[in-house]
């Protein structure tokens, strides 16, 4: 590289970091004070990005883009008062499931709103040229993005310095108890800072108008750019989302610059792993306090009654006698039911009683489905050896990540386990020569005696139903309990002598092995897989089951599972907007029942 | 019998040194008491005892062995149980099933993965509960709990492991005088019965003068005063800290 | 003994009064939005033109339109729920190589015909080939090979690539760099860009090729990174006095969106609706038009094509047995917008062709002047080649 095209590389990088800053610093707000992780983010961001685009041709770009902003504002602020409100203190994590409904209604109603095609927007009056620097072109535009971050962390940083409102954001991101306690309205302030966090995201979605096309795809390239960025900079840090905006976008420049462009694929998520592991606040992070007695309370585990267990045993029964009266499509789908179901219990044993939330739990499918495939395409191995063989490959990966996730809680634990469920979706996605890159192993059939719909559900409900017991049986056991106790109090269970990261480690590596059964099971049952089986939207699924049925159940999941995985092959089939409806079906069902579906019918029947 | 023996305990953070040089031993069933003025190293000192930090130098030794330096659950392994300022218990479990986790704990069966916890040493548990009275109360959840009832189970838990030495961060912190009295009572019928030895701090004089059999004064991170409640009352020394200090 | 001969007599004769053949169709609507809502028009034209001249083989069509969720696994259990519950007598569909080559991988399972009308992967006809699925568009590699006779003809000597990172960008490079070697011998590959497909970082992937100092640029970027490309590319000045070759960036899917951005001069692969006056694509604008009020897009004419595929099939083979259709598709002649089509029984690939021109812009509109007709069969590498990937 010339030093003309390092300065221009480096000022490519500030023009992204700039992007990327905006829709970061509105999420680090919000959860800073809300403790909300909004999936929703990226869709504000492009409802900016449609609306500027909508409005350029009518009002000129420049007054396009300060109403766009403003009008997303106005939405967040709405949707947080009218929906999340309601949630502060349901379980943890159940805002999540509500922002991840908004996802799929704001994806849908742009579709319908704008239609399905691309819509590039106009250049910027102005500064639609180029302006020459070291003998090279640069876009006056993206000057004016580089300008624009600093102005913006500037303004920021007066607002939450220098004004009284601000001054109360910062109490709620440091404690928000204690800015309750001392008389913080705390209804209005997380309306305000909603709002304000939307903007950001639609400022940042109107102001990539000239950049970039608006396409219904953006909202989830966006969200996890975004998501990086406020971890790597620290969660509620707003100058630290700044630097890592920065360290990002010129690290990406310069990957490209060099050569590298391979490596963007997954460089920021190397990034996040990386910055987590040595320092897991984040570059600019503080260890804040945690927040106290927020969400509901879990009630103890009982011992299941002798009609709950006669129960599943009649379901059992049930899903067991069904080939004999009806053998068609039925069984696939229930296949798919099962194998999700165990997936979806594995995840809850480590979210729920082990209390480490993760968002990267496909990895673990993946690599049970990749593990079994591999045996059988490169190995030439039998299909039992290969059902038996992948979930290890699944374990060994949950042992190796697990070792470094269990040393994070709460969100960054969440954070890194996404980083390396992407760093393994991206090795399965490029290592072409194993993994048949984005094609993935096409091949992977059950043997002949199994290879009848009939026979192939049986194997997996035999299959799954020992694992989800085993599971549900481990909840119970000693090692269980100690699970809980390590979630309950890290303190105290450290002084009655419980090594809790190694247990939290070991059901971690339990669980990896458990999702790996079902993804192997997948892979036979679809003949192939692809990368698609460890990315982030496998993940999403696992933890929507676990929200949707409820958290703190150990039933939950299964129900979950099961009207996802409905929800899913029903409504797609009948319905165009088919995505709207599911987001309207999860939005009304964490409103109705903010316990979760099982948690719902556990408390109706426990009066 | 000595239980506990403290020997030339010292920790600095940078140019602070928080605990200096501090000697002292306690004996079965008795209660001492760990007083001082705020700053006075009494939290390090505690720390440095259960574990959360490890000393710069000098000797801790639990029954003639040394425990200095080794990780808090190691600790409560050898016999040490401990009860917290703040109280720490597992809250989505019932009362009888905390003290359960401490049996298992104690019995290093948590990792066994098929039997039920709860059928676990259901009888120790109660009795161990009734001894607290707590019984009644055993099948609630630790969430519901009223605060003095926490502190009575977390006594129940410390005792799980038959422990040599109880260790307890202000333990009538936050209680109302008649149950601070209720509890330091239980408290002392316990060391004596169960041979125990109780090391608390402790912000309420009347509490200390009280129950305590021994105490010891902390002051700028070394140990000023010893003696029984009496003495330490009359120790000038003490009575200058406590009287002309502003900070307490 | 009676009562099921009884039963097998009646569902003969029900078929024989005119039981609709039923085509299984799954896609990515979802995802692929852009693409699929003109093909499931071109569908629906297909079958209405079809059903209202008498159907075929004496049978009504009936299209069974599912979404595929866009992922392999989703796609896999759509595909058996039209097998299993719907009882469709063909599959066709699919849009992602890696959904397409599961659906084939399903297809030769459970033993039906597969038409695969959109995915470009090379493998789904040759190292991935079965029996049962067939694929219309031309592949990746007949799409970079009709380029490749204009990019030689040109005698550049540096080239840059720039492609999007999955499968369809890596061997349209891998074809593109092993057909120009060969028909240019001394050619020099100066940089490859492989940005994350739909994430390219535009500016700097400009920048990179610009420090190149390419004579020629290849790319096979498509949709919202085509679009970020070209305009970067303009603004930064990357794009003067370069030659520049794209795979379908002349497909109005993608081209209408970059208006007068439009570069002028790149050749591409593409579809000239405007211009095409052959009187079979006069024909097929006219209807469709007529019908859908809107013109019609590259995915209009796949969809109307795929259905006319089945049901000449069906024609073909009197009937919508598997093993009969399978064999009727192989040597199927027929007519499309794009002209006569042959489905080779070679690898199961059609010779659908695609038209190949250059760029250019009127007003703020962009179209494809002096294009010619590619035809597929002219440009698919010889038998002994395809014979030896296909493995069978």
């Amino acid at each position: 590289m010339s030093y003309a095209s390092v300065l221009i590389q480096f000022l490519n990088g500030l023009a992204s970091a700039s992007s990327l800053f905006l829709i970061a610093a509105g999420l680090s707000l919000i959860f800073g004070v809300t403790r909300v992780v909004n999936f929703a983010h990226g869709s504000l961001f492009m409802l900016g990005m449609y609306l500027a685009v909508a409005l350029a041709p009518g009002v000129g770009f420049w007054l396009a883009v300060p109403l766009a902003a403003l009008a997303v504002g106005a939405f967040g602020a709405v949707a947080e008062s009218l929906l999340l409100r309601r949630l502060y203190r349901a379980p943890e994590l159940l805002q999540l499931l509500a922002t991840f409904a908004l996802v799929l209604v704001i994806k849908d109603f742009a579709l319908w709103a704008w239609g399905p095609e691309d819509i590039l927007g106009p250049r910027a009056p102005g500064l639609a040229g180029a302006v020459t620097i070291a003998g090279q072109r640069f876009p006056a535009y993206d000057l004016f993005l580089i300008a624009l971050g600093p102005a913006v962390l500037g303004t920021l940083w007066f607002l939450l310095k220098r004004t009284r409102w601000g001054m109360l954001v910062r109490a709620a991101t440091q404690d928000r108890d204690m800015a309750s306690a001392l008389g913080v309205n705390q209804k209005g302030l997380f309306t305000a800072v909603f709002g304000l966090g939307a903007l950001l995201a639609g400022l940042g979605g109107a102001l990539q108008i000239p950049r970039e096309p608006a396409t219904l795809g953006v909202d989830l390239q966006v969200i996890s750019d975004a998501f990086v960025v406020v971890v790597v900079g620290g969660l509620g840090s707003i100058p630290g989302a700044f630097l890592a905006a920065l360290l990002i976008g010129e690290i990406k420049s310069f990957c490209i610059g060099l050569g590298f462009s391979k490596l963007t694929l997954v460089a920021e998520f190397v990034v996040m792993a990386a910055v987590l592991v040595l320092r897991p606040w984040g570059l600019l992070g503080k260890v804040r306090a945690e927040v106290r007695g927020a969400g509901a309370l879990e009630p103890p585990l009982r011992l299941p009654s002798r009609g709950a267990l006669l129960g599943l045993a009649a379901l059992f029964a049930a899903l067991a006698l069904l080939p004999a009266l009806h053998a068609g499509y039925t069984l696939v789908l229930l296949t798919d039911v099962l194998l999700f179901a165990l997936f979806a219990v594995s995840l809850h044993f480590i979210m729920g009683p082990g209390g480490l939330h993760s968002f990267g739990h496909a990895a673990y499918f993946g690599l049970g489905a990749y593990g079994a495939g591999l045996l059988v395409h490169k190995a030439s191995a039998s299909m039992g050896a290969a059902l038996l063989a992948g979930p290890w490959l699944a374990a060994l990966g949950a042992a190796a990540f697990g070792w470094f996730c269990v040393r994070l809680s709460g969100v960054y634990l969440a954070m890194l386990t996404l980083a390396f469920a992407q760093i393994t979706w991206s090795i399965a996605f490029q290592w072409d020569a194993v993994t048949g890159g984005s094609n993935g192993i096409v091949g992977i059939w059950p043997s002949p005696w199994l290879s009848g719909k009939t026979a192939y559900y049986y194997l997996t409900l035999a299959a799954c139903a020992a694992g989800i017991a085993l599971l549900w049986r481990v909840c119970y056991s000693p090692f269980g309990y100690a699970l809980r106790a390590g979630r309950d109090s890290p303190l105290r269970a450290d002084a009655i002598g419980i090594d809790v990261r190694a247990l939290q480690w070991a059901a971690f590596t339990f669980a990896g092995f458990f999702a790996g059964l079902a993804g192997a099971l997948y892979a036979f049952s679809k003949g192939s897989i692809s990368p698609e089986t460890l990315s982030i939207p496998r993940s999403v699924d696992g933890l929507v089951m676990v929200l949707l049925g409820g958290i703190q159940t150990l039933t939950g999941p299964v129900w979950g599972a099961a009207l996802l995985t409905w929800l899913q092959d029903a409504v797609a089939r009948g319905v165009d907007y088919w995505r709207a409806v599911i987001g309207g079906v999860i939005l009304a069902l964490v409103l109705a029942f903010p316990q979760g579906a099982a948690g719902f019918l556990r408390e109706r029947f426990a009066r | 019998m000595t239980v506990l023996a403290v020997k030339d305990l010292s920790k600095s953070f940078g140019a602070v040194h928080a605990v200096h040089g501090v000697s002292f031993s306690l004996a079965a069933g008795e209660l001492l008491a760990m007083i001082g003025p705020n700053g006075a190293g009494k939290s390090t000192c505690f720390n440095l005892l259960n574990g959360q930090l490890a000393p710069d130098a000098g000797a801790i030794e639990l029954d003639g062995r040394s425990i200095a330096g080794l990780a808090p659950r190691d600790i409560w392994h050898l016999g040490v149980g401990r009860t917290f300022q703040i109280t720490a218990t597992f809250g989505s479990m019932s009362v009888r099933e905390n003290v359960q986790v401490a049996l298992l704990s104690h019995r290093r069966r948590l990792w066994s993965l098929l039997p039920l916890a709860a059928r676990h040493g259901c009888a120790e548990a109660d009795a161990l509960l009734a001894r607290v009275g707590m019984l009644e109360q055993a099948e609630r959840p630790c969430a519901l709990l009223a605060y003095g009832d926490l502190k009575r189970v977390e006594l129940a838990v410390a005792l799980a492991s038959r422990p040599r030495l109880l260790l307890m961060d202000e333990p009538t912190a936050g209680m109302a005088p008649a149950e601070r009295d209720a509890l330091m009572r239980l408290t002392t019928a316990l060391a004596r019965d169960e041979n125990v030895a109780v090391l608390f701090t402790e912000h309420d004089m009347d509490v200390v003068f009280t129950h305590a059999d021994r105490v010891i004064v902390l002051a700028g991170g070394a140990l000023i005063a010893e003696g029984t409640p009496q003495a330490v009352r009359a120790d000038t020394r003490v009575r200058e800290i406590y009287l002309g200090g502003a900070d307490d | 003994m009676k009562l099921p001969l009884l039963l097998a007599a009646l569902l003969a004769a029900g078929s024989a009064l005119g039981q609709p053949v039923k085509i299984g169709e799954l896609n990515s609507y979802k995802v692929f939005p852009a693409f699929l809502e003109p093909y499931r028009k071109g569908m629906e034209l297909a079958l209405e033109e079809i059903n209202a001249a008498g159907g075929a083989a004496g049978r009504r069509l009936e299209l069974v339109i599912r979404d595929d969720g866009g992922t392999p696994g989703d796609a896999v259990r759509v595909a058996e729920e039209l097998i299993s519950r719907e009882k469709v007598d063909v599959l066709m569909g699919t849009f992602a190589s890696h959904v397409g080559l599961a659906v084939s991988n399903l297809a030769a399972q459970r033993k039906i015909l597969f038409v695969a009308s959109e995915p470009l992967t090379d493998k789904l006809v040759w190292d991935n080939g079965n029996r049962y699925t067939f694929r219309l568009r031309p592949s990746t590699y007949m799409q970079t090979a009709m380029l490749v006779p204009e990019a030689a003809k040109l005698n550049k000597r540096r080239w840059a690539i720039v492609y999007p990172n999955y499968e369809y960008g890596q061997s349209a490079t891998a074809s593109f760099k092993k057909l120009l070697a060969a028909a240019q011998p001394g050619v020099q590959f100066v940089a490859e860009q492989a940005p994350p497909l739909g994430k390219i970082d535009a500016g700097a992937v400009v920048q990179a090729l610009i420090d190149a100092k390419p004579d020629a640029i290849f790319s096979s970027l498509f949709a919202a990174d085509l679009q970020k490309f070209v305009r970067e590319g303009n603004t930064r000045g990357l794009f003067t006095g370069v030659a520049v070759f794209n795979l379908l960036a002349g497909e109005p899917e993608y081209l209408d969106p970059l208006k007068d951005e439009t570069p002028q001069g790149w050749w591409v692969t593409g579809y000239p609706w405007q211009a095409i006056t052959t009187s079979e694509h006069t024909k097929f604008r006219d209807a469709y038009r007529k019908r859908w009020n809107d013109y019609p897009r590259q995915g209009s004419v796949v969809g109307y094509a795929a259905v006319y595929t089945v049901a000449t099939a069906v024609r073909r083979a009197g009937s919508a047995d598997t093993e009969k259709l399978v064999e009727a598709m192989k040597g199927l002649e027929m007519q499309t917008p794009f002209g006569p089509i042959v489905w080779r029984a070679l690898d199961h690939q059609s010779t659908m062709g695609a038209y190949v021109g250059q760029l250019a812009r009127k007003g703020s509109e962009g179209s494809m002047v002096n294009w010619r007709f590619a035809d597929g069969a002219r440009f698919l590498p010889s038998d002994g080649e395809v014979k030896a990937l296909r493995k069978e």
